[in-house]
């Protein structure tokens, strides 16, 4: 049986707030593996950030384990997280979180440079399929929304990342922006053989993926 | 990764070159003036070295008499023929109107090789030297002049300190009109079988001085200046301060943002160490290159100030010194360092998911504004314990630093609380409050540079005006004579005071000698019994009758500087000629030493070989100018020799307004660069203040009109900080006339207070506010509605 790309056993989360601890994960495990794209549904403030954040190394379990590519990385320091992160991992957020100082083209290479792994040829090649060519040398404030979501997948896409994890990367687009932005992650998922689990509110958009999860109240449905 | 992450991080710069410049130039400024002041001290200490070095004074002992007066020259000639190996030094100073020259006579071929005289280097001609009319070894600049005349052929001698000249003694002793050596230089190996010189002579043996008197004597002059550097330091630091926190804040995305795509923290906190090393080197250098071009520009000022202040010679060129290059990029790493602890902590501290929207990055919490305000309270409980029980110079800079440091922490919870007293009236009034109120933490760093400035300000121009007031006041009491007049010699003076008796109503000599007490060089002064002093001598403190009992010749007044410096009082006794009673302390400002005043007769038993070349003359006031002109043609005394009371009085306060012209400029400097950390803060407080201002603009408000409320909000906390100022400046003032001066001088002054100054500080400050929110202002007033709109885009 081929191992899991991502696999999430038993996970536990709470926050502390003023009326004590807040279970927000309350014993979720899920697995994705290769070329698997993972919808992840479920009302505001059910966990789904949580979920991913954990899933990408970002924040830490109170219990359970997070395995990404084999590798248990709730047992690793700060900056070998870090490096998992950076070479295995695309991530892409609702707000863009594009670096504001630096062009296009920079953004593009950004993450894959920290990886090690850049490759201007590729990164021509994907600023294409994104139509971003002729955006290389503008900053995100020059752009539209959905033109920086689209730098935003070109970053995540350019070090190759095993996993793509993505948090409402329509959330701030129009219904048809953002269905070509999600055409285009699929493809280049497709292209690339990585495991994508992508957080929505759609459940139209969430159809367009292999599978779907619920989380509701911390639990997993379905 | 480290190239990219610095590469994201320099990107902020490029993108912001304003914010950068202001950041460069907050490390400059701050570098410039702190390295200015130090290149100041370090050339002067130099001097100081140089000078004490001199005949290898810092190396070789001494012999002299206890009293301070010239060594029988038979005494030295005794001590050679007994073998030991002691050898004569002439000094003294010939004074024409304002050139002046200390000469140093020696014997070189008896000198110890530590004197070093310059005389025995091989490269002088020798002949020269020893015959006459003799040789003067001088200094570059000396030679410049102006020196008097008649002097013997000068030759340069990069060893010489500047203002002296070393001579054969054959040669000293021809122009300075005496034979006998002022002291002995001790070789410091003495022939094996000879009793201790201590022993042999009624001479005092004096041990190498490590530092000479001068260097001591200024040391309170120099830590003025570090203080006043280390302020402008401290004030620059803010605009540093302001300018990193603020990246920091606008950069919290990228931050995460990188750190999300897997930047360790450790190589982003390495980055960011890196990033800061750059530009403070960069800032380092130029605040350099400024240091030295204001220091250069303030060493003249300096050198008469050290002069009049101290009778210290140093040379008004500034030397470039690769050592004091180095301390001064050091401090500016050092300093960026410490304004970047915070931002560099919140970047340690900062968790991967912290929210990325940038927030005011001095919005204090209310709570860190109390504990502002606790440790305000604890530093004014520290400064007023030292106040009261502290001694000695450094605890009055610490009292000074307690006062500073605690109302720059207090000032956010005091304009605070002066705006929660405000009742605005209508819906507009109560948003501008509460706003201000608001924006009072983000503008608090800036606010307190002004307040430091200003009340640096206040507090110096309030010493200095005190100080000029008494001193004038002083003056005018003491320069009750109607002319003061010199003679070319004793012999001349005593047949112009015999001719010039019959004429006028008194003739009062002017006669003194150096002397030693409290093994500190002093000046004895011997007046005659005369109504002038009793009337005009501005007296402290007094024993019943002390004219009456100094005319006995058996009591001394003394001045306040040695009162103060050896804790003398009235009835106490003064170990000078056998010992004598303490009658009278009178103010003396302006003189670094210790002085005395013997009786005329008495001086005159004590010290036979001293004569007065100069006296004072009173008479009709309006007869003084035809007696002036008459002492100049008849009896061919060039113009300078007579002086009447309105020139030596214009002589003394220009002396005086010389002395305080370095302070006048760092206060300007400092006052300078506060504005400059107000600009920092506007400026980039101005993007963050935008979601605030768009609502209000797009409910009706006309951008002209918020632009008018943003300047007039500048205007209103610049003047509130001058109000919080004036009375920390004035405790400032008070603290720096009751301890500062009179450790650092000997003298305590009553406190003046000068409100015409103040208004045109408060003027100063408000132009300065205005000036730096008017750029903010206009660029408000302009903004293009999108960039408003954008903010409601940003929010969905």
């Amino acid at each position: 049986m081929i191992e899991p790309l991502l696999d999430l056993r038993n996970i536990r989360k709470t926050y502390p707030s003023d009326s004590g601890k807040v279970t927000v994960l309350d014993g979720v495990s899920l697995a994705l593996h290769p070329r698997q794209t993972l919808a992840l549904t479920g009302e505001s403030g059910s966990g789904k950030s949580t979920l991913l954040h954990l899933s990408g190394g970002l924040d830490q379990p109170d219990s359970g384990k997070v395995r990404l590519a084999g590798q248990d990385i709730g047992t690793l320091d700060d900056a070998a997280r870090a490096a998992v992160r950076r070479s295995r991992v695309g991530l892409i957020f609702q707000q863009f979180n594009l670096v504001p100082s630096l062009n296009v083209a920079a953004n593009i290479a950004l993450q894959a440079r920290l990886a090690g792994k850049h490759d201007a040829t590729r990164a021509a090649d994907l600023a294409a399929r994104l139509g971003l060519s002729d955006l290389l040398t503008r900053y995100p404030e020059q752009l539209s929304g959905g033109q920086q979501q689209r730098v935003a997948i070109a970053r995540a896409i350019a070090p190759r990342p095993d996993v793509i994890l993505a948090d409402e990367p329509t959330g701030n687009l129009d219904e048809t922006t953002g269905d070509a932005v999600l055409t285009l992650l699929l493809e280049l998922v497709a292209e690339t053989g990585a495991a994508l689990l992508m957080v929505t509110h759609s459940p139209r958009l969430a159809d367009r993926l292999s599978a779907r999860i619920h989380l509701s109240h911390g639990v997993l449905e379905g | 990764m480290l190239w990219t992450a610095l590469q994201s991080l320099f990107s902020h710069w490029r993108r912001r070159p304003g914010q950068f410049a202001m950041l460069a130039l907050g490390l400059a400024l701050a570098t410039a003036l702190w390295s200015g002041v130090q290149a100041i001290n370090t050339e002067a200490r130099a001097a100081y070295d140089r000078a004490a070095a001199t005949l290898g004074q810092d190396q070789l002992a001494r012999l002299e008499r206890a009293d301070g007066q010239p060594v029988a020259l038979q005494v030295w000639l005794d001590l050679r023929a007994q073998g030991y190996l002691v050898s004569p030094v002439l000094t003294g100073e010939i004074r024409e109107g304002d050139a002046r020259l200390r000469l140093l006579g020696i014997d070189p071929l008896t000198a110890p090789p530590q004197a070093r005289t310059p005389a025995l280097d091989g490269d002088l001609d020798l002949a020269a030297f020893f015959t006459g009319p003799g040789l003067l070894l001088v200094s570059e600049q000396t030679a410049r002049g102006p020196l008097p005349g008649g002097l013997p052929p000068l030759r340069e001698a990069d060893t010489i300190p500047p203002g002296a000249a070393l001579t054969d003694i054959s040669t000293a002793a021809r122009l300075l009109g005496r034979d006998d050596p002022s002291y002995l230089l001790v070789a410091p190996d003495q022939p094996i079988g000879l009793p201790p010189l201590s022993e042999t002579s009624d001479l005092v043996l004096r041990a190498p001085e490590g530092g000479s008197d001068i260097a001591r004597l200024t040391d309170s002059f120099h830590l003025n200046l570090t203080a006043f550097g280390l302020l402008s330091f401290g004030v620059g630091l803010f605009i540093v301060h302001a300018a990193i926190g603020l990246a920091f804040e606008q950069r919290r995305a990228t931050i995460r943002t990188l750190r999300a795509l897997g930047t360790p923290l450790r190589t982003l906190l390495l980055a960011l160490g890196l990033e800061l090393t750059v530009i403070a080197t960069l800032a380092g250098a130029l605040g350099i290159t400024l240091g030295y071009l204001i220091a250069a520009g303030l060493m003249p000022g300096v050198a008469g100030t050290l002069r009049g202040l101290y009778g210290a010679e140093i040379e008004g060129v500034l030397r470039f010194s690769p050592e004091w290059a180095l301390s001064g990029l050091s401090i500016t790493l050092l300093g960026t360092a410490v304004a970047a602890a915070q931002a560099m902590l919140r970047t340690a501290r900062m968790p991967l998911l912290a929210p990325a929207m940038p927030r005011a990055w001095a919005q204090a919490s209310g709570h860190a504004i109390r504990l502002q305000a606790l440790a305000a309270l604890a530093l004014f409980a520290c400064g007023g314990g030292l106040a009261l029980f502290g001694q000695g110079l450094l605890a009055a800079f610490a009292c000074l630093a307690c006062l500073l440091l605690g109302a720059a922490l207090a000032l956010p919870a005091l304009m605070i609380g002066a705006l929660s007293l405000v009742r605005p009236r209508g819906a507009f009034a109560e948003w501008i409050v509460a706003d201000t109120r608001q924006q009072i933490p983000g503008l608090s760093l800036a606010l307190m540079a002004l307040l430091l400035a200003l009340s640096a300000n206040i507090g110096v121009s309030t010493m200095v005006g005190s100080f000029r007031t008494t001193f004038l006041g002083w003056l005018d009491q003491r320069l009750a004579s109607e002319l003061y007049v010199s003679a070319p010699s004793a012999d001349a003076a005593a047949r112009l005071m015999q001719a010039l008796a019959p004429q006028v109503d008194a003739v009062l000599p002017i006669v003194s000698a150096p002397a030693r007490l409290f093994d500190r060089p002093v000046d004895v002064f011997g007046v005659a019994d005369h109504p002038t002093y009793r009337e005009a001598w501005p007296l402290l403190s007094a024993a019943p009758d002390p004219w009456g009992q100094l005319a006995t010749g058996d009591a001394v007044l003394i001045n306040e500087q040695l009162a103060r410096r050896e804790g003398l009082g009235i009835g106490d006794i003064l170990p000078l000629d056998g010992g004598r009673p303490i009658v009278g302390i009178y103010s003396d400002y302006g003189n670094p030493n210790g002085q005395a005043i013997l009786s005329l007769s008495r001086f005159s038993e004590a010290y036979p070989a001293i004569r007065p070349t100069r006296f004072a003359i009173r008479m009709a006031p309006e007869d003084a100018p035809a007696l002036a002109t008459r002492l100049r043609t008849d009896f061919g005394l060039p113009d300078e020799a007579v002086s009447n009371q309105a020139q030596v009085k214009a002589f003394s306060i220009a002396v005086f307004d010389q002395t305080f012209r370095v302070t006048g400029a760092l206060n300007v400097l400092t006052l300078g660069v506060a504005g400059i950390a107000l600009l920092t803060s506007l400026l980039t407080l101005a993007n963050l203040r935008l979601p605030q201002l768009a609502p209000l603009w797009a409910i009706g408000t006309a951008r002209a009109t918020l632009a008018r409320v943003e300047l007039a909000r500048s205007l209103g906390l610049a003047a509130l900080t001058f109000l919080f100022a004036l009375p920390v400046g004035l405790a400032l003032a008070w603290i720096l006339l009751a301890f500062v001066n009179v450790e650092a001088f000997g003298w305590r002054l009553p406190m003046r207070v000068f409100p015409a100054d103040w208004l045109r500080l408060a003027g100063l400050a408000l132009v300065a506010a205005g000036a730096a929110a008017l750029g903010p202002t206009l660029r408000l007033a302009r903004i293009a509605p999108a960039r408003l709109t954008q903010v409601f885009a940003q929010e969905r």
